[in-house]
């Protein structure tokens, strides 16, 4: 436990010497205001790393999170495209990206097939029903009301809504990991699935309820992402799956399952964000942009892969001492 | 269902068959879409009916698969050659798959030329491009002049570093910035055509340049995220969005402010242009060769290069003034 906490520890102080370092390059990145805008933009890959977190715990992977959350948010445009209110909209998403996340679920959990495959195919069915309710159109700004487009805009006590959506699922989910028996059984599955099973906890259900939640939160992310971007088409957030699981690695939520948190996963989000609103404005070569993106994520996987590698025992002492 | 929309095509062709017989002087012009129904095409049917009633005695026969396939066009294309008409105008659906249809209708002495979307050279006589490299890189930085008459900085969003398209037209662009002494040209981002990096990209350029006039963004998924972002800055008014896209993706930026104008082909143009270039050819009053140059009615002329292709005017500017009308076309 003192470990992990350390590895938090650690991984705060990197996120402070990253900010130390661009605002010596730009020393505006680091007003408050900026750094609300920068939290207000990680807000999609938190939520969607939260999500992640809680599949990766139980031994899985989703890659079809980016595509549940263009589907999501296509349906959401179109939606309100057809005068349905918002409050409706938001349920509505929510419970189609859950489905979404139910039919991964079911297909890990029933046919026990790898989770990587499902998603891997369910990713491209996903991208692809879009193209079929839309035939390929764009959904623009015009045709979205001004409604539909100010909801996660609108600024609450200095954060917009987009960003209290994210602080108030951080602390449920952080509350679900820690107070709940669901919580406690996403560790339990992961990190040893065999005693999982003699203390009564279903793999396979636990599993599914991981995508379930997952999917949940890639519904609602949808909504967030095509009303703050105020474009619905095939493509958006393409290759996005990644960068949330690159946020998870670099959070130290462990890819064999079982061990990670959600300060972790958040401040490995958080970390991805400043990165990706820092190079724009630091006035790096673009062509370099992505090798250090890159290197980033490998130096923090490096450093993980380090801390959590468990020091040699010594069994026999006394045999060593003769040595 | 397509059986229905094969006979329904059947049929639409056989009544144009049956007009064209009633006037057998009529010269008869096949515009040949990628696929019938989609607005762009439809727009160009209206600028070749256009051309039809300026020159009076050409006949437009407008048709087009149902899905965009080059099997669905190699099928309309030989009943076009059955029909014996005078010319056919394709924007094809694949570049070499028309080729053994098209030399065929050559062989029976019917004109064809390729349009939008081209054709290999040995399939067609020419083929006519909706602009060019250079006349594409002039316009997107005077778009961005024209609206800062005291001159300032101005910045590129592109696409990916190596989208071939973007790279040539900022090149091209560049090559005549000196014409625009006042304006500033002060870097190129590239927001990778995603929404929302290219989104980000602009909120960097608004931070590091506080001063910036315009940005210009070669790019349709470029364009609304940089108009996106300008507004949610509250920007509108000091920052101009510009550069490539579609109007009915634009409309609603165009409208805020957020863009004064943008620039893109106009279908109509297009359309008209290569009915008047089919006629030309098709009549044997000019000749499809390299160095030629054949004339196009209120468009002016073009110049065939040496793959005979040939560009057909600066990109189409769109502002408050039309981007409404258009919006409902492509």
């Amino acid at each position: 436990m003192s470990l992990l906490k350390s590895r938090e520890a650690i991984l705060a102080l990197a996120i402070l010497g990253l900010l130390a370092l661009i605002a010596s390059r730009f020393p505006g990145f680091v007003a408050p205001a900026n750094l609300a805008a920068v939290f207000t933009d990680s807000s999609p890959l938190i939520l969607l790393a939260l999500g992640q977190m809680v599949v990766i715990l139980t031994k899985c992977i989703d890659l079809s999170v980016a595509a549940n959350l263009a589907l999501c948010g296509m349906v959401a445009a179109l939606m309100n495209g057809a005068g349905i209110p918002l409050p409706l909209i938001l349920i509505g998403v929510i419970a189609l990206g859950a489905a979404l996340g139910a039919f991964n679920g079911m297909l890990v959990w029933t046919l026990g097939i790898p989770s990587i495959v499902v998603t891997l195919g369910t990713m491209t069915i996903y991208r692809g029903v879009i193209f079929l309710l839309t035939g390929g159109a764009w959904i623009n700004a015009h045709q979205m009301s001004p409604a539909f487009k100010a909801f996660p805009r609108t600024v609450i006590a200095g954060l917009p809504v987009m960003a209290w959506i994210a602080v108030v699922i951080i602390a449920a989910v952080a509350l679900l990991m820690m107070r709940t028996p669901l919580g406690r059984a996403f560790y339990a599955v992961g990190g040893n699935p065999h005693a999982a099973v003699y203390t009564g906890i279903s793999v396979g259900r636990t599993q599914f309820a991981a995508f379930v939640m997952a999917g949940a939160l890639a519904g609602l992310t949808g909504y967030l992402w095509v009303a703050r971007y105020a474009v619905a088409y095939v493509d958006i957030a393409g290759g996005f799956e990644l960068d949330v699981v690159a946020a998870c690695v670099i959070g130290g939520i462990a890819i064999a399952g079982g061990a990670g948190t959600v300060a972790g996963c958040v401040m490995g989000a958080l970390f991805l964000g400043i990165i990706k609103n820092a190079l724009p404005v630091v006035g790096i070569s673009p062509f370099w942009q992505m090798a250090i993106s890159g290197a980033a994520i490998l130096i923090a996987i490096a450093f993980n892969a380090q801390s959590q590698r468990a020091p040699g025992r010594i069994i026999l002492k006394r045999a060593e001492h003769r040595t | 269902m397509s059986i229905l929309k094969k006979a329904l095509t059947t049929a639409a062709m056989a009544s144009a068959l049956l007009a064209g017989a009633a006037q057998a002087e009529d010269m008869r012009i096949a515009i040949v879409a990628k696929a019938l129904g989609i607005g762009f095409f439809e727009a160009a049917n209206k600028g070749a009916q256009e051309a039809a009633e300026e020159l009076g005695d050409v006949e437009i026969i407008y048709t087009g698969p149902t899905d965009t396939t080059a099997e669905g066009q190699v099928e309309v294309i030989n009943s076009l050659i059955a029909q014996r008409v005078d010319a056919i105008a394709v924007s094809a659906n694949d570049t070499d798959a028309l080729v053994p249809t098209l030399k065929k209708a050559m062989q029976r002495g019917i004109t064809v030329i390729s349009w939008d979307s081209g054709v290999a050279p040995e399939g067609r006589q020419m083929h006519l491009n909706p602009s060019s490299a250079p006349l594409i890189g002039n316009m997107i930085i005077k778009l961005a002049a024209d609206n800062m008459p005291e001159g300032g900085q101005v910045a590129v969003l592109s696409a990916t570093t190596t989208s071939t398209n973007q790279n040539v037209w900022i090149e091209e662009m560049n090559k005549v910035a000196g014409d625009y002494p006042d304006v500033e040209v002060v870097g190129t981002v590239y927001g990778d055509d995603l929404a929302d990096k290219s989104y980000r990209e602009t909120q960097g350029l608004l931070k590091t340049y506080p001063d910036l006039k315009a940005i210009i963004a070669p790019t349709s998924v470029g364009i609304v995220a940089a108009a996106q972002a300008v507004t949610d800055a509250g920007k509108i008014g000091e920052v101009n969005v510009t550069g490539l896209g579609l109007p009915s993706e634009m409309a609603g930026h165009v409208k805020s402010g957020a863009s004064k104008s943008f620039a893109i082909w106009n279908p109509i143009d297009l359309g008209y242009s290569a009915t008047m270039i089919a006629y030309h050819l098709a009549k044997g009053d000019a000749s499809a060769e390299p160095g030629a140059t054949i004339p196009m009615g209120r468009m002016g002329e073009v110049a065939l290069d040496d793959n005979t292709e040939a560009a057909m005017a600066d990109p189409f500017v769109y502002d408050a003034s039309n981007v409404e009308e258009f919006a409902d076309v492509f």
